[in-house]
């Protein structure tokens, strides 16, 4: 369980951006979850709501982005998203993939603020 | 009246930290020319002993050294300093996972220059180490034959993190029915390609091929930052 330690470097990340913006009040953070994160979507949640206690993020929203798997598959040379991060596969041609484009982000992509 | 709320990119790996840190250690590691492993796995999968005659075998022929991580206790170190090569516990306290500052902080007074090897081994847990980056050459997953064929569909993540795959306590496998050509189909197909390694550390079947595949990575790491 490493969610906590995680949420709390969110909380962290958005709380030094809101003061680089003139102290802005965040009222929500959007974040890219990547399905090979390593990082459980419901857990994080309840970290991030635990982090925020006392801090000038109490009361706001994680936003939460699931990224789904996209693998390279060299047989049809084109990006392709995994039915099953069990697995690792192209969906059309079935040729094994090891090449990871997208599904492990763990990403602030942006705030929203209120003056 | 309160004012619509303004959206500010940010666009910022949460991690950001620990992979800055990894890096470096990265940098520091090829600079040195040693060739660092990680090695994951759940608890009681063999980590230790597989550590202590890794470094064992090592040692005769290259100079080698270890770092530990552990919730508590420094019985592991005690144990691996059996093999005679420096080691060091990292104690994580309440923490599931190592990151990379542990390992810089862990590594402050060693000359990493006077090593050919350095192994880490993370905290026994499947889960978590999965997200942190070590700066390692080669994260090992080890899979023991008593824990089924399936644990790579359980656990996809830190199967497909990894970069080697070790089935460990082959002794075992006859007395648990360990089925070898699942437990190969379900890593293949969590990470396809990946290398795997077949042993018993204890009765040193499968030992040669491994060590001989250490060797030649770390040859071939030698001769990429030389030319």
């Amino acid at each position: 369980m490493h969610e906590l330690s995680i949420a709390m470097s969110i909380v962290e990340m958005a709380q030094e951006e809101a003061e680089r913006h003139g102290r802005a009040q965040v009222h929500a953070v959007h974040l890219k979850l990547g399905r090979l994160s390593g990082v459980v979507k419901e857990a994080l949640l309840s970290s991030y709501e635990m982090a925020c206690e006392s801090t000038a993020l109490e009361g706001s929203q994680l936003l939460i982005e699931e990224i789904p798997v996209e693998v390279f598959c060299p047989e049809c040379r084109v990006a392709r998203m995994v039915q099953s991060i069990q697995w690792f596969c192209c969906p059309e041609c079935g040729t094994p993939t090891p090449t990871v484009l997208h599904g492990k982000e763990l990403e602030v992509v942006a705030l929203e603020l209120k003056q | 009246m309160s004012s619509e709320p303004r959206m500010l990119e940010v666009r910022k790996n949460v991690l950001k930290q620990n992979d800055l840190i990894a890096r470096s250690l990265r940098d520091r590691y090829r600079q040195a020319g040693v060739l660092v492993v990680s090695l994951v796995s759940s608890p009681g999968s063999g980590k230790t002993v597989f550590l202590e005659k890794t470094l064992t075998t090592l040692r005769s022929k290259y100079r080698v050294a270890a770092l530990v991580g552990d919730l508590a206790t420094e019985n592991d170190a005690a144990r691996l300093a059996r093999s005679r090569a420096p080691v060091k516990q990292i104690l994580t306290g309440a923490v599931c996972h190592l990151e990379a500052a542990m390992v810089q902080t862990a590594l402050e007074g060693w000359n990493l220059n006077e090593l050919d090897f350095l192994f880490i081994e993370n905290v026994g847990n499947l889960v978590c180490p999965s997200s942190y980056d070590l700066g390692e050459d080669l994260r090992f997953v080890l899979l023991s034959v008593t824990e089924g064929e399936d644990k790579p569909l359980k656990y996809p993540t830190i199967f497909n993190s990894a970069d080697v795959a070790v089935i460990t306590k082959l002794d075992l496998a006859a007395a648990v029915e360990f089925d070898e050509e699942a437990a190969c189909a379900n890593i293949q197909a969590v990470r396809p390609g990946m290398e795997v390694f077949k042993l018993s550390a204890k009765t040193g079947v499968g030992m040669p091929e491994y060590v001989q595949f250490l060797e030649s990575r770390l040859d071939r790491s030698r001769s990429a930052a030389t030319a």
